[in-house]
C-alpha cells in the first residue's frame, strides 16, 4: 500500500521530466557539440576517437548534474508553492512517503535520461572505433546513476534548509562541484596543513561523501578493463548509505517544517 | 500594402544572411593583417591563445599515459614522456611506477580502483597492453590544438611530426606538419633538422635532407652565442646526421669533418672518435682512386 503511494507520487516526477524541456535541449546541445566535435579531422585521421569521447562524456555529466539537481530542488517548493502539498497530504500520505516518492521519481527520471545520453555515446563512440564494450558502459551508467541517488537526496535535503530552489540549486551546485574537483585531494591538502587546520580537513574529507569515486570517465576514454564488481558493489554500498543518510535528514527537516508558503 | 506571410520574411532573412556573408567573410579574413590562417583561436583570444597552448601539449601527454597522470596535487615532472623519444630518449616504461606513493587511507584506496592506475604508453601497448602502435594516434588532436594556439611553441611540431613519421607512418602528414611550424617560425633549425629526418629516414632522398639539414646547420650556427651555449645538443644531432648520411655515400671526408664538428659540443666524444676511426679505417682500405673521387 505504501510502495504504491511512493511509486504513484514518482510517476508524477517522472512525467514531469518528459513534459520540461530542460532534458531534450540539454540532450540536443550534447548531441550538437559532440557532432561537431566529431567532426574536426585532424591529419586526415578519422580513425581518432578519445577526445569525441572525452568531450560527450563531460557533457553528460555536466547535463545529468544540471537536471538532476534542478529537477529535484524544484519538487517540495512547487508543491508548497501551488499549495498541492495539502491535498497530497490529505490522501492520506505520510511525509516520509513524500520524501522517498520524491526521491525515487527524480533518481529514476535521471536513470532514464542517462541511459538515452550513453545510448547516443556508445553510437558515437562505437561508430568511430568498431568496438563495443557495453560492460564498461553499464558500470559507468551505473556508477553514474548511484553518484546521482547521493546528489538527489543532497538537494532534496537542500530543499528543507533553503527556502528558494535557486539557493538550493547554487549551493548543490558548489558542494557538488567543489567535491568533484576537490573531494579526492582534501587528504593530500590536509597533509601539507599544520594542525589544527590539518584535523579539520581531514575531518571534511571522512564526512563528505566521495562523489568522484564514482566517475570512471578516464577509465572508459582511455579503454581500461572493467572494474572488479565486487569493488563496485562496495562502491555502491558506500553511496546508498549516504543516499539513505541524506533522506533520513531530509525527512527529519519535512517532518517538523511547517508547510505555509 | 500586402503584407508579408512569416515563411516569406525567413526567406528574405537568409537571402540576406547569405548576401551579407558573401560580402563580409572574404575581407573579415583579412581584418587586422589576418590571413586564412589566422584560426579560431587567434579570433577568440588574441595573444592570449598561447596561455592554452602547454595545457593542450600536457593534454597530449595525459592521452599517452591513458589517463595515468599527476594532478596539480601530486608531484609532477617537468619532462613529457610523450615528447621523449622524439628528442632521442628511449620510450621505456615502467609499470610499478606510481606517483601517488602508497595509499593514505581507505578512501584513497578504494578510489584507485576507479581511476586509471598504471603507469603505461600508447605508444607500447597502452592501458591494456593490446593497443596498437598507431594508438599514439589519439594525442594529435591535442597536439594539432596546442599548435593552432601558441604556433611558436616549437615542441609541439617535432612531437607530433615524430609520432606521425614513425607509428603512425604518416611522412606527408608529418612533413605538411613541419612546414605549418616553419611557415611560423621560419628557419628554425630544430624544425629543418626533423624534416630532414623525414627526407633521409621516409622518404629515402638524400640529396634533399643533406639540403635541408645543412640549413638547419647554418641555421643553428647564425645564433647569438648565448642561444649556442644553451643548445649544443642541436649542433650535435645536426652535425652527427649529416656525417651520417655522407659516410652513407661515401663522401668520407665530409663526414670526418661533421663528426669532428659533432665532437666539439658532444657528451660523448669518445663514440665519435670511435665513428671517425671506423670511416679512417674504411678510407685506408679504398684504392687511392676512388679516394679522389669521394674527396
Amino acid at each position: 500500500m505504501s510502495m504504491n503511494k511512493i511509486s504513484a507520487i514518482a510517476g508524477v516526477v517522472i512525467k514531469e521530466l518528459y513534459r520540461r524541456k530542460d532534458f531534450y535541449v540539454l540532450f540536443v546541445l550534447t548531441a550538437l557539440i559532440t557532432v561537431a566535435a566529431g567532426s574536426a579531422k585532424f591529419f586526415h585521421d578519422s580513425s581518432i576517437v578519445r577526445y569525441i569521447k572525452d568531450i560527450c562524456l563531460l557533457l553528460i555529466w555536466i547535463s545529468a548534474l544540471i537536471i538532476t539537481i534542478s529537477m529535484t530542488a524544484r519538487q517540495i517548493p512547487a508543491e508548497r508553492e501551488n499549495r498541492t502539498i495539502f491535498p497530497l497530504l490529505a490522501k492520506p500520505v505520510t511525509r516520509g512517503q513524500v520524501i522517498l516518492g520524491k526521491f525515487f521519481g527524480c533518481w529514476l527520471a535521471i536513470g532514464m535520461a542517462l541511459i538515452v545520453f550513453y545510448v547516443f555515446f556508445a553510437i558515437v563512440s562505437g561508430s568511430r572505433e568498431q568496438s563495443w564494450p557495453i560492460l564498461n558502459y553499464a558500470q559507468a551508467i551505473l556508477l553514474q546513476w548511484v553518484m546521482l541517488g547521493v546528489v538527489t537526496a543532497m538537494t532534496l535535503l537542500g530543499s528543507m534548509i533553503f527556502s528558494a530552489p535557486s539557493a538550493n540549486m547554487t549551493i548543490c551546485f558548489i558542494v557538488v562541484g567543489g567535491i568533484l574537483f576537490l573531494g579526492q585531494h582534501l587528504n593530500t591538502i590536509a597533509l601539507r596543513n599544520p594542525e589544527p587546520m590539518r584535523s579539520v580537513i581531514y575531518a571534511i574529507y571522512f564526512l563528505i561523501p566521495h562523489l568522484e569515486m564514482f566517475d570512471v570517465r578516464e577509465r572508459v576514454v582511455n579503454d581500461w578493463p572493467l572494474i572488479g564488481w565486487l569493488v563496485c558493489g562496495v562502491a555502491v554500498l558506500y553511496g546508498a548509505a549516504y543516499t539513505v543518510l541524506f533522506l533520513f535528514l531530509a525527512w527529519l527537516g519535512f517532518r517538523r517544517k511547517s508547510l505555509n508558503a | 500594402m500586402k503584407k508579408l506571410s512569416p515563411i516569406s520574411w525567413l526567406i528574405v532573412l537568409v537571402a540576406l544572411c547569405f548576401t551579407l556573408a558573401t560580402l563580409f567573410v572574404p575581407r573579415a579574413e583579412n581584418w587586422n593583417g589576418q590571413t586564412q590562417l589566422a584560426n579560431a583561436f587567434t579570433l577568440l583570444f588574441g595573444e592570449g591563445r598561447k596561455l592554452f597552448a602547454n595545457e593542450f601539449f600536457v593534454m597530449g601527454d595525459v592521452y599517452f599515459h591513458s589517463g595515468f597522470y599527476p594532478t596539480i596535487f601530486d608531484q609532477q615532472e617537468m619532462d613529457r614522456d610523450v615528447a621523449a623519444p622524439a628528442h632521442g630518449e628511449a620510450d621505456d616504461t615502467d609499470p610499478n611506477e606510481d606517483f601517488r606513493g602508497k595509499p593514505k587511507d581507505w578512501i584513497d584506496r578504494l578510489e584507485r580502483a576507479f581511476t586509471p592506475n598504471k603507469h603505461t604508453h600508447l605508444s607500447t601497448g597502452g592501458a591494456d597492453g593490446t593497443v596498437k602502435a598507431a594508438g599514439v594516434q589519439e594525442i594529435l588532436p591535442w597536439l594539432k590544438l596546442a599548435a593552432d594556439t601558441n604556433p611558436q611553441m616549437i615542441e609541439t611540431y617535432t612531437v607530433g611530426a615524430y609520432w606521425l613519421r614513425t607509428s603512425l607512418n604518416k611522412p606527408q602528414e608529418a612533413e605538411a606538419f613541419l612546414r605549418e611550424g616553419l611557415h611560423y617560425n621560419p628557419r628554425n633549425y630544430e624544425l629543418l633538422f626533423d624534416l630532414g629526418q623525414i627526407y633521409n629516414e621516409n622518404y629515402h632522398d638524400t640529396a634533399r635532407a643533406r639540403n635541408v639539414w645543412r640549413a638547419a646547420l647554418r641555421e643553428w650556427q647564425a645564433q647569438s652565442d648565448a642561444e649556442k651555449k644553451n643548445d649544443k645538443l642541436g649542433l650535435d644531432e645536426i652535425a652527427a646526421q649529416l656525417a651520417r648520411l655522407e659516410d652513407g655515400v661515401g663522401n668520407y671526408q665530409q663526414a670526418i669533418r661533421y663528426f669532428e664538428l659533432a665532437k666539439t659540443v658532444s657528451p660523448n666524444p669518445d663514440a665519435i672518435q670511435e665513428q671517425i676511426d671506423t670511416i679512417q679505417k674504411k678510407m685506408a682500405m679504398q684504392p687511392a682512386s676512388t679516394k679522389n673521387a669521394t674527396h
